[in-house]
């Protein structure tokens, strides 16, 4: 989808991107930020704003960054989102509030760069004194740092509650930290992001899985309310025949190993991490994308996307699928791979696939792929990345027993409050709605802090 | 920050490590494991918790590669960056009657616990425990209070019956009924012994250690099939029964990357000098 009049964004070459793991996509400077908010209507009915999970004043922060009232703008944009450098990069604009502006509903129109702008006003840096309130008296629990917990801490801490963070790894941030890579989401931003929320008097005990290093009662017991944020953390395998062959990972794994590990600055850090000369990623989301381009940072010769449906019904982010091609990733739509084959010493190297095509509709709404008869073919890999979606991670859960689940082994909570069947006890993010966006487990985070105000009011 | 309290070396490249921590003592059971970051670049490092004490827990390490060299060069006083525990499922204890426990190598240490609370639950037990050669058997004077009988194996003969673990644990299933056996050591020992006993009809619990990353369900590194089912270690174990496991796919996923530890290796022994801890 070429752009037509929004202002472009400068980029690394792809050439010169695949030798490293810098950020892409540069940002705006202060004259391309104030030519494109310079094309945003000021609409009355700000049909934006309905399409933003967590309802930012989009026209407002607008307003104040053309008029160069940044730090008014940055203080629109902060009341609404405590992670705007974070959005402003990685939210699906074009399915979120780009898809509902007025500008992109007029043929030949493009949406005001919305996601740019937030990220251009957030990248100044302008320190925001966060008004906290005075102590309440109320201490909470949050169980994991994703952008859900992270967002119920800050927006508690507001109010004057004392709030507790317990996250199972040495650092803040969840899947912002171990899945999105460096080039898409530098770390440095994160880090600042978690900073800020410690700033507001937030305590993060590290190293802490609770219902396993913690029992989950204890913090029942012990605070006066619970938010449970723990991200649908378990990766799912396709479960053909050859899966344990060497040399075939789950996304996670290469992710983990590159972002959290840092496996990419191998062997100054010392967790390695494998790469092989023609890699094969089976999936499409933003993890695909991800594990693909990563793939190819590390010195793949050939990546290949590996995709059952087709190019219509990819759900990653358009801008990364781009991103992607432009770095000489090859897709392979209506693929299935039905086995892996290995050598004599376990390594994988080619997988046999059979050719799809698509039919009715299934309860996503996305036509169902089916196979074609007698569409067998080998492609020769010498590593595999399935990419093919998470799953709650049934066995932590194990330590969350008394919390009820609905028919997805997820988390059952009300989705305007978060409450879940214990009274204590709220819950947002991936482990209630499976896996989602950014923006979307920070609404659900939003909604709980504003419940749990209320609930805590009451006791 | 956690701080080492003592470190011994008890046999060649093998040490003995007491670490502070303020709470996992408090729930560390037989069977259960760590995981630990040394600093900003280490790896995850898993190792078994051989034992605790108020406010202090107990590991044994082997030097193998970089990070367990890296590991026992810190120095009692000095702290390592992060430690989080206890991990995986306690082993099953339960007062079964006769038990074999079987260790090989530097799986002798978290083999320690188990023998305990086996022998605490009211269980008669054998153990047997297995080193190349006398000087890297560990633990032995350890073990004898809570054994009702000990073999040792050693590959050269240097001490008690000459051969692998397999040989002692032959005689002990002639000479009478084990209800259960527990083995701990390298993959290819756990293999044999689960062989044997699965000739014997008996319960074969074996401690799996394939490579790790998060030890927490999230990505799979660790995973191992048994009994057709993908199972991963970290959560669903680290404990299986043996005669379960498909073994010949885990011992070459073991050596995965073997290059890049190699690498890890020598770079860092260049960095050192060449001379380590
Ligand atoms: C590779 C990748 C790329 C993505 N790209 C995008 C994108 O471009 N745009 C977008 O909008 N979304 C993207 N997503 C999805 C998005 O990251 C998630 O929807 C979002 O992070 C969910 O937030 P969360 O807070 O619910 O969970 P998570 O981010 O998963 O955080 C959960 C946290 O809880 C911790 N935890 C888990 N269990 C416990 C426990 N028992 N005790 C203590 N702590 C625990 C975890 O360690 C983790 O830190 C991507 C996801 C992945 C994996
Ligand atoms: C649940 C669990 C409990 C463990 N408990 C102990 C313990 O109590 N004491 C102890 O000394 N070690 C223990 N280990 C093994 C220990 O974690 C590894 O020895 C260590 O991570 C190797 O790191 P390295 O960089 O020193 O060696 P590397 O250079 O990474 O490895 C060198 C060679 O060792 C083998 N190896 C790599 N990782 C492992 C592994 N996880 N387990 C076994 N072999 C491996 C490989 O074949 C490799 O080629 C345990 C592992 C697990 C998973
Ligand atoms: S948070 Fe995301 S959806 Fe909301 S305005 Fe910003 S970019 Fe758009
Ligand atoms: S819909 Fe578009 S033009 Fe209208 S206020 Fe929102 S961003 Fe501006
Ligand atoms: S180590 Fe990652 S799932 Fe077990």
């Amino acid at each position: 989808m070429p752009e037509k009049n929004k202002t472009k964004m400068r980029e690394l070459d792809p050439i010169q991107r695949i030798g490293c793991f810098e950020e892409v996509a540069l940002g705006y400077s202060k004259e391309e930020a104030l030519k494109e908010a310079a094309r945003c209507l000021q609409c009355k009915n700000q049909p934006c704003v309905s399409g933003c999970p967590v309802g930012i004043n989009i026209p407002g922060f607008i307003k104040a960054l053309r008029e160069e009232r940044y730090k008014d703008s940055a203080m629109i944009l902060k009341g609404d989102n405590n992670l705007p450098a974070v959005c402003g990069r990685v939210c699906p604009q074009e399915k979120q509030c780009e898809a509902r502006c007025i500008l992109g509903r007029v043929p030949g129109g493009d949406a005001v760069a919305i996601g740019r702008l937030e990220r251009f006003v957030a990248d100044l840096e302008i320190p925001i004194e966060s008004v906290v309130k005075p102590s309440i008296h109320k201490k909470v629990a949050v169980i994991g740092a994703g952008p859900a917990g992270l967002t119920v801490a800050a927006d508690l801490a507001k109010e004057g509650v004392s709030v507790t963070v317990f996250e199972a790894f040495h650092t803040a941030g969840g899947v912002l930290v171990y899945g999105i890579p460096e080039f898409r989401l530098p770390k440095k931003i994160v880090s600042n992001e978690v900073q800020f929320v410690q700033e507001m008097g937030v305590e993060f005990r590290f190293n802490e899985i609770v219902g396993r290093t913690v029992p989950f009662e204890e913090l029942v017991n012990d605070y006066d309310a619970v938010f449970i944020g723990i991200g649908a953390g378990a990766p799912r395998f396709m479960g053909i025949p050859g899966t344990n062959l060497n040399n075939i990972f789950s996304a996670s794994e290469f992710l983990t190993r590159v972002n959290l590990m840092k496996a990419y600055l191998f062997p100054k850090y010392d967790t390695p991490v494998k790469i092989k000369d023609r890699v094969a990623v089976i999936g499409a989301g933003n993890v695909t994308m991800d594990a693909a381009r990563t793939a190819r940072r590390l010195g793949a010769k050939e990546v290949h996307i590996v995709y059952r449906r087709s190019e219509e019904e990819m759900p990653a982010r358009l801008e990364e699928y781009h991103h992607a091609m432009e770095e000489g990733i090859k897709l392979h739509c209506l693929t299935l791979p039905v086995e892996y084959l290995g050598d004599a010493n376990n390594n994988v190297v080619a997988m046999k696939c059979v050719k799809m095509t698509l039919g009715e509709p299934d309860s996503s709404g996305r036509r169902r792929p089916v196979q074609l008869e007698n569409s067998e073919f080998t492609m020769e890999v010498d590593m595999v990345i399935e990419a093919i979606g998470q799953t709650p991670n049934a066995v932590l859960k194990a330590g969350f027993s008394s919390v009820q689940l609905n028919k997805w082994g997820s988390i059952q909570a009300d989705e305007e409050t978060g409450r879940t069947n214990l009274p204590k006890v709220f819950a947002g993010g991936d482990i209630v709605t499976g896996a989602a966006t950014v923006i979307e487990a920070m609404g659900a985070g939003k909604r709980s802090a504003k419940a749990i105000l209320k609930y805590l009011a009451g006791v | 920050m956690y701080k080492v309290i003592s470190r011994e070396a008890i046999a060649p490249d093998t040490f003995d490590i007491w670490l502070e921590h303020p709470n996992i003592h408090k729930r560390a059971k037989p069977g259960q494991f760590l995981i630990l970051r040394l600093d900003e670049f280490s790896e995850r490092i898993p190792l078994t918790i051989v034992s605790t004490a108020e406010g202090r827990l107990r590991v044994i390490i082997k030097t193998i590669g970089k990070s367990t060299y890296k590991l026992c060069a810190v120095k009692p006083g000095e702290t390592i960056a992060d430690i989080v525990g206890p991990l995986g499922n306690p082993s099953e204890i339960d007062r079964f009657g006769t038990v074999c426990v079987i260790g090989g190598g530097v799986g002798i240490a978290p083999l320690f616990p188990i023998a305990k609370a086996l022998k605490e639950a009211g269980n008669r037990v054998i153990g047997i425990l297995g080193a190349a050669k006398k000087e890297l058997l560990i633990m032995k004077d350890e073990f004898l209070p809570h054994l009702d009988e000990l073999y040792i194996t050693t590959d050269d003969g240097s001490e008690g019956i000459k051969g692998t673990v397999t040989v002692a644990l032959q005689k002990v299933l002639k000479k009478e009924k084990v209800e259960v056996i527990w083995a701990i050591g390298p993959m290819v020992m756990m293999k044999f012994v689960s062989l044997m006993a699965a000739e014997n009809n008996t319960l074969c619990w074996v401690s799996l250690n394939p490579i790790m990353v998060d030890g927490t369900g999230m990505c799979g590194a660790c995973r191992a099939e048994v009994g057709e089912e993908v199972k991963f270690t970290c959560v669903h174990g680290p404990e299986f029964d043996g005669r379960k496991v498909k073994w010949d796919e885990l011992i070459k996923r073991q050596y995965q990357y073997r290059e890049e530890e190699k690498r890890a290796m020598e770079d860092y022994l260049k960095e050192m000098g060449g001379k380590n801890a």
